[in-house]
C-alpha cells in the first residue's frame, strides 16, 4: 500500500521535473498498422480528453470512434458480448469493471503489456488473480472541504473527525452565520449508498461474511453508521434527500454550506471564479477526509478510472486499442488545460493545491472501494432503503434487516446466493 | 357558429371563463418563459440557490460577462458542440418517424376500421396491451441482438423501433377516425369496379388529410421529444436532439454546459412553434372528423 | 371487408409490432422466469495502485459449462415473482399471522417495496387522470369562448407543458421548487412559513409529482376535446335551445355525451401512461419519497450489477397491472365495439 504511494509521488515528481512537454492534440502516429478501436465509457471531461487523444492514433487504415454517454453502464455490456463486439475498449471504475469481469468479456492485457506497455508504471496496472485487466488512468476520493472565513470566524480548526465536524456545525450555526452549515451528496439512491458506504468503512466494518456473499450489515457498526449519518443530516438542507453531487456543489457556490464531504474530482469547478462570489471561492479549502467513531480509517472510499480491452475481438483490434489507449492515457496529454481535469495517475501530472484532498486520501490509508462481484446489488439496497432511517419512518435495525432483505433476493436471483 | 353562440354567454360566466383562461396561460407558459429569460443568464444565476431573483436581475451575469444578458449559452450549443448536427438527426428521424407511421397506421387503421369480424377488436386490444410494456424494458431488450446483428446505432434502426412503439397509439386514433368516414364512399366505389386498394386510394386518402395530420402531430411530437430510444440505440454521430441536450447535462454537470443545455431548449421549441401555428386549423378539424366517436 | 385484404392492409403495421414489440414480450416473459446460472465465486488478490487487497471474483471457467449447457438460464419458475423484491408472498404471510392489527399489517407491507410502490402508483393514477382531463375539458371550454383569432396563439401556449421535453422541464421546474426557488418562496410566503420546503416532506413531494403529472398532461386532453368541441352538432344544440333547455342542460345533455367517446379513449391512454410513471420520480430526485413500479425497473436496468430477471418480472406485473385498471373501459369498448360493428 505505501510502497505503491510512494511510486505514484516518486513519478510524480520525477516527471515534475523532467521535461514538461505541452503537446496540443495533432495527429501521432502510434505505430499501429491497422485495426478498429471504439470506445464506450461516461461523460465528463477527463474522459473526453482520454478519447479525443486516442483518437490522434486515427490513420486510413486505423479507425478510432468513441461513444461518451451517461448511459455507458447500460449499453457496454451488451455492445461488447457479441463477437466481434461492437465496443474494443470500456472506459470504467472501480465499480464498473465488475460487471465485465462478472461476464467475462474483457481480455487479461498482460501479454499487450509486455509487448506494448513497459513503459506503463506498474502501479497503473489493475491485477485480478495476478492477470492485468485494466490500466488506470485517474484517480478519485471523497474527502474534506471546508471554508477558510468561516471556520475563523467560530475559531475552529479544520475537523479530523465527524464528530468535530458536527461541532464545528454547532458553532456556526450557534453564531448565526449559517443555519445548514453541513452539505453532502445525499440523495436517496446511489449516492445515499455511497455515502453509508464510507460511514461503515470508517466504523471499521465489513460488508460480507468473508470469502462469501452473504451481507452482513446490521450490526453496531451498521447502526452506528447511520445514526452519524442522521446526526449530519440535523445540520443540512433539509431537502438532502434530492442532493446529488450536483446541487450540493450548487449549494456550496452559493454560500449556503461551509463544510462537506466531496468528490476530488468536483473540487476544481468551486476555486474557479465563475459561479459564485470571491468570498466562497477564494475561502474554499480542501483537507484530508474525516475518520469517524475514532477509527483510524478514514470514512471514505478511493476510486480509480481506467481502461479496459474486449475479449471477443481480433488479437490485431485489441493490439491497436491497447496502443491507442495508452497514447490516449499518457504523458503526452498533459497540458495546462487538462491538467486541472483530474487526479491524473500519469507521469508528468502535477497536482493544484486542490487536488491535495485526494492525494491526503491516498497517504491516510483509505481503503478502495470494494471491487466484490455482488458490490453492486448491496449498494443497489443501502440507496434505497437509507431514507427510510433518515426520514424517521423506521429504527436502524429495521432499516439494515430491509437493507439485507433486498440484496439477498437480489444475489438469490443473480446466482450469489443459494 | 360557436361565435353565436359565444356571443350569447351571460357575461358573469365568459368573466369566469376568461378568468380562468389567464390563470392557465401563465401557468402553462411560465417555465418556458422564466426559461426564456433564463437561457441569456450564467449558470450562476438561473440556478442560483442564494436567490431565486438572481435569475432576473442577473448579478453573476454582468459580474462575469460584462452586461446582463449573454448568448454564450445559444453560441456555445449550437457552434462550439455543434448541435445542428443533432438538429439535422432529429429532423431526419422525425419526418421519417411520422411518414412510416402514418402510411403503416393508415393502411392498418383503415382495415381495423372496415373490418366486421371480431378479430379487428382483439388486434386492437392486443395492440393497446402492447402499449402497456414499458419502453425502457423494451429498449434494454434490443440491446444485444443489434449489437450482434450490427443494427445498433443507425438511424433507421431507431426510425423504425419508434414507429413500431408508436403503431398502437397510431392504430387507435385512426381506427376511431376512419370509422367516421361514411361505408357508402368506398363500398360505391367498389360498386363501380374498383378493388379495396383502389377504392381507399382514390375515395378514401383525399378525405383523410385532417385526422391523419391530427395523428401525425402525435407522432411528430413523440419522435421530437423521444429520450429512452434515441439515446440508448444512437451512436454519438447520429445522436438526436434531445440525448444530445442530455449529453450537455453529463453525469456530472460541467459549468457553462448546463446552459448549452437550457439554451437547446428554447431552441428546440421554436420549429414546434411554427408547426403549431401552421397546423392548427387542421389539428382542429382533423379531430373534428377522426376521434368523436373514440 | 375480406379475411385477405385485411391480411395485406395489416401486414405493415402488424409485422412492425410484432418483431419491435411482441417478440420482446415473449423474451421478457423467458427472462422472468429464467435466472442467471448460480456463480462459483472464489476468493482472490486484486492490486491497483491503492495497494493490494483479498477479494472475491466470480470463476467464469466454473459455470462456462453450465452456461454453454443452459443458454437460457436457470428455470427458477415464478420465484422471481413471488420474491421479496416483487409480490413478497412468504413475507406478507409471515406478516399476515404475526400482526396484531389491520395498521401493523398495512404499516409491514407498505414497508415491503412493491406494495409502498403500488400505493403511490395507484395514487397517482387515479389523482392525475380524471383531474388532467377535466383541466383540459375546461382549458377547451375557455379557449373555444375566446374570438377565433386568439385561439391559434393559445393552442400553442396551452401545448408548451406536453412538448418541452421533461429532461430539461423537471430539472428546470425541481430548482424553481427548491426552498429558494421562484416557486418554492411562493408556496413559503403562501403558507406563511419561511423553512417549509417542498422536497422534504413526503406528502408535499406525493403532491408536487401529482401536480407536475396534471401539468404536464393536461394539453393532451385539451387538445382531443378543443377538437370534439368543434363538432358539437349545432341544430341538436339549437333544437335545445328552441325547446328551452339551460345552458347547464345542454352541456348536460349534449355536449358531454357527445364528447364521452373521447373521454374514452383519453381515459385508456392517460391511466396506461400515469400507471407506468417514472420520470418525473428520476428528475425531482423524488425516490426518497415516492417509487413507481417503473422506477424499480429503471433502477433493477441501471445499477452497477443489473437485475435482468427482476426487471422483467416487474415489466410483466405492471401489464398485467394496466390490463386490471383498463377492463371496466375494455368492457365498455368491447360492447360499444360490437354495436358500431354490426
Amino acid at each position: 500500500m505505501t510502497i505503491s504511494i510512494q511510486r505514484l509521488a516518486q513519478t510524480v515528481l520525477l516527471s515534475a521535473t523532467a521535461l514538461a512537454c505541452t503537446v496540443g492534440i495533432a495527429n501521432a502516429d502510434c505505430g499501429i498498422k491497422s485495426g478498429r478501436v471504439s470506445i464506450v465509457g461516461n461523460e465528463f471531461p477527463a474522459i473526453k480528453t482520454v478519447a479525443a487523444n486516442a483518437a490522434t492514433c486515427a490513420t486510413s487504415a486505423v479507425e478510432v470512434k468513441s461513444n461518451l454517454t451517461a448511459d455507458h453502464q447500460k449499453i457496454n455490456l451488451a455492445g461488447m458480448s457479441g463477437n466481434p463486439a461492437e465496443y474494443t475498449s470500456a472506459v470504467i471504475a472501480t465499480s464498473s469493471i465488475v460487471a465485465l469481469l462478472n461476464e467475462g468479456v474483457i481480455r487479461p492485457l498482460d501479454e499487450l503489456v509486455a509487448a506494448h506497455g513497459q513503459d506503463i508504471p506498474k502501479n497503473r496496472l489493475v491485477t485480478i488473480d495476478g492477470k492485468v485487466m485494466a490500466v488506470a488512468f485517474m484517480a478519485n476520493a471523497q474527502h474534506q472541504v471546508y471554508r477558510k472565513d468561516v471556520l475563523e470566524k467560530v475559531g475552529v480548526q479544520p475537523p479530523k473527525s465527524y464528530e468535530e465536524m458536527l461541532a464545528a456545525a454547532e458553532k456556526i450555526r450557534a453564531a448565526g452565520i449559517m443555519q445548514y452549515p453541513v452539505g453532502g451528496a445525499y440523495a436517496a439512491g446511489w449516492n445515499l449508498g455511497q455515502e453509508f458506504v464510507n460511514m461503515y468503512i470508517g466504523m471499521g466494518g465489513e460488508f460480507f461474511k468473508p470469502g462469501t456473499a452473504e451481507v452482513a450489515v446490521n450490526n453496531d457498526q451498521g447502526v452506528a453508521a447511520l445514526e452519524m449519518m442522521k446526526k449530519l443530516t440535523g445540520y443540512m438542507n433539509p431537502d438532502y434527500l434530492t442532493h446529488d453531487s450536483n446541487a450540493t456543489s450548487a449549494e456550496w457556490e452559493a454560500g449556503n454550506v461551509a463544510l462537506m464531504n466531496m468528490w476530488g474530482s468536483r473540487t476544481g469547478v468551486l476555486v474557479d471564479t465563475e459561479g459564485s462570489k470571491p468570498e466562497v471561492y477564494e475561502n474554499t479549502m480542501v483537507g484530508a477526509p474525516m475518520t469517524v467513531g475514532g477509527g483510524a480509517i478514514p470514512a471514505t472510499t478511493l476510486w480509480w478510472d481506467g481502461w479496459t480491452v474486449a475479449k471477443n475481438i481480433s488479437d490485431a483490434d485489441a493490439e491497436a486499442t491497447f496502443i491507442a489507449m495508452k497514447r490516449g492515457s499518457g504523458p503526452e496529454i498533459l497540458n495546462d488545460a487538462t491538467m486541472r481535469e483530474a487526479v491524473w495517475m500519469i507521469e508528468g501530472y502535477k497536482p493544484a493545491p486542490i487536488n491535495e484532498g485526494v492525494m491526503q486520501t491516498m497517504t491516510m490509508g483509505a481503503k478502495p472501494y470494494p471491487m466484490l462481484p455482488y458490490m453492486g446489488l448491496l449498494h443497489t439496497a443501502l440507496g434505497d432503503n437509507i431514507a427510510d432511517f433518515l426520514t424517521g419512518k423506521e429504527d436502524a435495525k429495521t432499516t439494515l434487516a430491509d437493507i439485507e432483505a433486498a440484496y439477498t433476493a437480489a444475489a438469490r436471483e443473480k446466482g450469489f446466493l443459494k | 357558429m360557436t361565435t353565436r353562440i359565444a356571443d350569447r354567454r351571460p357575461p358573469a360566466l365568459l368573466i369566469a371563463l376568461n378568468g380562468f383562461l389567464v390563470v392557465w396561460l401563465v401557468i402553462a407558459a411560465f417555465p418556458f418563459l422564466w426559461t426564456f429569460w433564463g437561457s441569456f443568464k450564467v449558470e450562476g444565476d438561473f440556478f442560483s440557490k442564494a436567490d431565486w431573483m438572481n435569475a432576473i436581475t442577473g448579478p453573476l451575469t454582468t459580474a462575469e460577462t460584462g452586461s446582463s444578458f449573454t448568448a454564450t449559452g445559444y453560441v456555445g450549443a449550437w457552434v462550439q458542440e455543434e448541435f445542428w448536427r443533432a438538429a439535422l438527426n432529429s429532423a431526419i428521424v422525425v419526418v421519417s418517424v411520422v411518414c412510416i407511421s402514418l402510411t403503416f397506421g393508415t393502411l392498418g387503421g383503415y382495415a381495423l376500421a372496415r373490418s366486421s369480424y371480431r378479430y379487428a377488436f382483439w388486434l386492437l386490444l392486443v395492440a393497446l396491451v402492447f402499449r402497456a410494456m414499458p419502453p425502457v424494458t423494451l429498449v434494454s431488450g434490443y440491446l444485444l441482438p443489434f449489437f450482434e446483428w450490427n443494427l445498433w446505432g443507425h438511424l433507421p434502426t431507431a426510425i423504425i423501433v419508434l414507429v413500431a412503439i408508436n403503431q398502437p397509439f397510431t392504430l387507435w386514433m385512426l381506427t376511431s377516425f376512419f370509422r367516421n368516414i361514411p361505408k357508402d364512399l368506398d363500398e360505391s366505389a367498389m360498386v363501380d369496379g374498383c378493388s379495396r386498394f383502389q377504392a381507399f386510394r382514390y375515395v378514401i386518402i383525399p378525405v383523410m388529410w385532417p385526422g391523419v395530420i391530427t395523428t401525425g402531430l402525435f407522432s411528430f411530437l413523440l419522435a421530437y421529444n423521444d429520450f429512452a430510444v434515441t439515446a440508448m440505440l444512437l451512436s454519438k454521430e447520429n445522436q438526436t436532439m434531445i440525448p444530445k441536450i442530455a449529453s450537455f447535462l453529463g453525469t456530472t454537470q460541467t459549468k457553462g454546459n448546463v446552459m448549452f443545455a437550457v439554451s437547446s431548449v428554447v431552441s428546440v421549441t421554436a420549429p414546434l412553434f411554427v408547426l403549431v401555428m401552421f397546423f392548427q386549423r387542421q389539428i382542429v378539424s382533423g379531430l373534428t372528423a377522426g376521434a368523436v366517436k373514440g | 371487408m375480406k379475411h385477405r385484404t385485411f391480411f395485406w392492409f395489416f401486414l405493415p403495421s402488424a409485422a412492425a409490432m410484432f418483431l419491435f414489440i411482441a417478440l420482446p414480450i415473449v423474451s421478457v416473459l423467458m427472462q422472468s422466469v429464467f435466472a442467471p446460472h448460480q456463480q462459483v465465486v472464489r476468493e482472490v488478490e486484486n492490486c491497483s495502485v491503492f495497494g493490494c487487497t483479498k477479494t472475491t471474483t466470480v470463476d467464469l471457467a466454473a459455470t462456462a459449462a453450465l452456461r454453454e449447457a443452459e443458454p437460457l438460464g436457470r428455470f427458477v419458475g415464478g420465484s422471481i415473482y413471488t420474491d421479496r423484491n416483487h409480490l413478497a408472498f412468504s413475507e406478507v404471510a409471515v406478516l399476515a399471522s404475526t400482526a396484531d392489527g389491520i395498521s401493523t399489517f398495512l404499516d409491514g407491507l407498505l414497508n415491503l417495496p412493491f406494495y409502498g410502490a403500488l400505493l403511490f402508483t395507484l395514487t397517482y393514477t387515479l389523482v392525475v387522470t380524471p383531474l388532467s382531463i377535466l383541466l383540459g375539458f375546461v382549458v377547451a371550454l375557455a379557449v373555444n369562448a375566446v374570438p377565433r383569432f386568439l385561439r391559434g396563439p393559445m393552442i400553442f401556449v396551452s401545448l408548451l407543458p406536453m412538448i418541452i421535453t421533461p429532461l430539461v422541464g423537471a430539472l428546470i421546474l425541481f430548482w424553481m421548487v427548491d426552498a429558494r426557488g421562484v416557486l418554492g418562496a411562493l408556496i413559503q410566503s403562501l403558507a406563511g412559513d419561511p423553512n417549509l420546503s417542498v422536497k422534504a416532506s413526503t406528502p408535499l413531494m406525493w403532491a408536487m409529482l401529482m401536480v407536475y403529472g396534471i401539468w404536464s398532461s393536461a394539453p393532451f386532453a385539451f387538445v382531443v376535446y378543443y377538437a370534439g368541441l368543434q363538432t358539437v352538432p349545432q341544430d341538436t344544440l339549437e333544437s335545445a335551445m328552441i325547446d328551452g333547455a339551460s345552458r347547464w342542460e345542454r352541456i348536460r345533455y349534449v355536449i358531454v355525451p357527445h364528447l364521452l367517446p373521447l373521454t374514452t379513449f383519453m381515459a385508456l391512454i392517460k391511466i396506461m401512461d400515469n400507471f407506468r410513471v417514472f420520470e418525473p420520480i428520476v428528475s425531482f430526485n423524488a425516490s426518497a419519497h415516492a417509487q413507481s413500479l417503473s422506477y424499480f425497473i429503471y433502477s433493477d436496468l441501471g445499477g452497477e450489477t443489473r437485475l435482468l430477471s427482476s426487471a422483467a418480472a416487474t415489466s410483466v406485473l405492471t401489464i398485467l397491472g394496466v390490463v386490471v385498471l383498463l377492463s371496466p373501459v375494455l368492457v365498455r369498448t368491447w360492447k360499444t365495439y360490437g354495436r358500431g360493428a354490426a
